[in-house]
């Protein structure tokens, strides 16, 4: 049987965030929570992954007690476990702290089951950093690959697993065994066709819930705010200022404004 | 001394140019800090490379040449540069925030225990306590964050290219060359390349000197064949907004902005683009911005050099047609 492990992100749906333009602070309410997008294609392969072959699929997140939402959520993508770690001794995290809190849950969970294949979103899009899941990766000492696009061939049998990693000049083609670490780029995996069972079993769903107290022991220090060395100084919204000429066509020629642009382009030796 | 270490990101001993972007800033920060600019390169029989890198900017070159490094992998670059960098502790580390740039600091940052910002854009010293301020676009662009990482060493940062010029090349300099040796072995590395397929055409925005830029007010799929004939023309490269992508008139690989491409051409072409601050984010740095739109108020107007009120298509085609007399008149 297959054991894989997902782990998500539950953020305000950045492309419908407002700043307060007098404070310069994000203006929460009316922000809708959602999965991470690229959360949901990890989901979307594990869904995929449990048609194909046997397999168990947990579900872990940290974040506050809303998080649980996106864990039911999680068990209509078919997870069998889900866990939420959620302790206010968490919170503020960047991503040092972050993959320290979840390669810890992690290594507790495998003390009952080893896990083959380890499931991350590419990035968060609040964040964008990318720099989680190879965190956890280098804690728990297995090899990651980021930036997956698609699955080729996965070997159950041998242990190993074919992928097509999206670098910058083309697609790598690399294989590697069990236990690996993937990061989801989005066109790895379609959403899958959730039957009504899965939603009518995530509305019943809770999440199992790991705090700072237990199941496990964590070193205090490396946790939350504590725990993180990097501290945001400063946060504004950046400025504008208008710098160049407008014209508008209902007052200057086309023949105008087209000899502009040329001379514009003929300055710099671009025509 | 303190040092401010680069990341030499290469690939078949081809340099990225944003290791020479990053030499650059990081002249900058060593000033600041009376300090040195050094580089840490990795790879197999790449010594071709080491005159580049002191002429952009390294007075030292720490180089560590392995044959299980002959392309990258996480594992053994993770494990190089993190050995080195526990040698010599570095006070700064800039890696590029390229795949293959942000794939090799995530790991690293976790062997060092220290901080790493992903994706900044403006770096520099605090003249009061010595940190480095590292901003970045947070929330898709929409707000902006200084971050510091005031206790721990190295102080790390991915950076975006094309945020920073390259500096000047000055070919005659060279500086101290260190052949440092970690134990790496290919049985660790776990992962194999088997193949690799190139990109069948690739889109160059980053380095693209024009770019002709379409976005939701382009309407549909055609409009894009008619931005594509003008960037044909001007030899640029074809950009879109986030929204023109996502209505499926133009690949990913056109999107300028948080979630695409960052580019700094000589000329950016603006067309039915509004300037989401996701948008500008992305081409904000370019040396000249022309946009065209029929909406007054939209905010692409505030940081373009010349700006039209008008029908896009009415304008693209005018200066297609334009170009090509100038261009038959030539001769």
């Amino acid at each position: 049987m297959l054991n894989i492990l997902v782990s998500i992100k539950q953020v305000p749906d950045t492309t419908n965030i407002r700043i307060n333009p007098d404070t310069g602070t994000l203006i929460r309410e009316g922000v809708p929570s959602i999965i991470n997008p690229y959360d949901i294609v990890a989901l979307s392969l594990a869904y995929q992954l449990k048609l194909r072959f046997k397999a168990k699929v947990t579900v872990i997140t940290m974040g506050p007690p809303q998080a649980k939402n996106a864990l039911k959520e999680a068990v209509e993508f078919g997870a069998d476990r889900i866990i939420l770690l959620c302790d206010r001794k968490f919170a503020g995290a960047d991503t040092l702290a972050t993959s320290y809190t979840l390669a810890e849950a992690i290594r507790f969970l495998q003390r009952e089951e080893l896990f083959d294949l380890f499931l991350f979103g590419k990035q968060a899009i609040d964040g964008d950093t990318a720099q989680v899941g190879p965190g956890v990766a280098n804690r728990l000492g297995i090899p990651v690959i980021t930036y997956v696009v698609k699955i080729e061939n996965l070997d159950p049998i041998h242990r190993k697993i074919v992928v097509h990693r999206k670098t910058e000049k083309g697609i790598e083609v690399l294989e590697a065994p069990f236990p690996i670490l993937l990061t989801c780029e989005k066109d790895l995996s379609p959403l899958p066709f959730v039957p009504l069972e899965n939603i009518l079993k995530a509305q019943r769903a809770e999440p199992e819930t790991f705090n700072a107290e237990g199941p496990l022991s964590f070193q205090r220090d490396k946790l939350g705010l504590k725990g993180s060395p990097t501290q945001v100084k400063k946060v504004y919204t950046p400025e504008l200022k208008r710098i160049g000429k407008i014209y508008n066509l209902d007052d200057v020629s086309l023949d105008d404004v087209v000899s502009k642009i040329l001379d514009v382009l003929r300055e710099r030796d671009l025509l | 001394m303190k040092e401010v270490w680069v990341y030499i990101e290469q690939e078949e001993g081809k340099i990225h140019p944003v290791s020479f972007e990053l030499l650059g800033v990081a002249q900058r920060l060593a000033s600041d800090l009376s300090g040195r600019v050094s580089a840490l390169l990795l790879g197999y029989k790449v010594e071709d490379i080491i005159d580049e890198i002191f002429a952009y900017g390294a007075e030292k070159i720490y180089y560590l040449d392995h044959q299980v490094l002959s392309y990258y992998r996480h594992i053994p670059y993770v494990k190089g540069a993190s050995e080195l960098a526990k040698k010599y502790k570095p006070e700064i580390f800039l890696i590029g925030a390229t795949p293959l740039g942000r794939d090799l600091a995530g790991g690293v940052a976790t062997h060092l225990e220290t901080g790493l910002t992903a994706d900044v854009t403006e770096l520099s010293i605090d003249s009061e306590t010595g940190q480095l301020l590292m901003t970045r676009p947070a929330y898709g662009g929409n707000i902006m964050a200084t971050i510091v990482c005031p206790h721990h060493r190295p102080q790390m940062a991915t950076v975006r290219p094309r945020i920073f010029p390259v500096p000047e090349r000055k070919s005659s300099i060279k500086g101290e060359l260190i052949r440092e040796s970690v134990e790496l072995h290919e049985d660790e590395a776990k992962v194999k390349r088997l193949a690799f397929i190139p990109k069948e055409k690739a889109v160059n925005l980053e380095y693209a000197e024009v770019i002709v830029a379409g976005g939701k007010g382009i309407g549909s799929k055609d409009g894009f064949s008619l931005l594509a004939e003008l960037a044909k023309e001007l030899k640029g490269e074809l950009g879109a907004s986030r929204l023109a992508v996502e209505a499926h008139w133009i690949g990913y690989e056109h999107q300028v902005g948080q979630t695409g491409k960052t580019v700094r051409p000589k000329v950016y072409l603006a067309f039915g683009i509004s300037g989401a601050i996701q948008h500008r984010a992305g081409m904000q740095n370019s040396d000249f911005i022309v946009a065209v739109n029929t909406d007054p108020e939209a905010p692409i107007f505030q940081i373009a050099n010349l700006g039209i009120v008008g029908d896009w298509k009415k304008v693209a085609e005018a200066l297609l047609f334009a170009i090509r007399k100038e261009r038959s008149t030539d001769g």
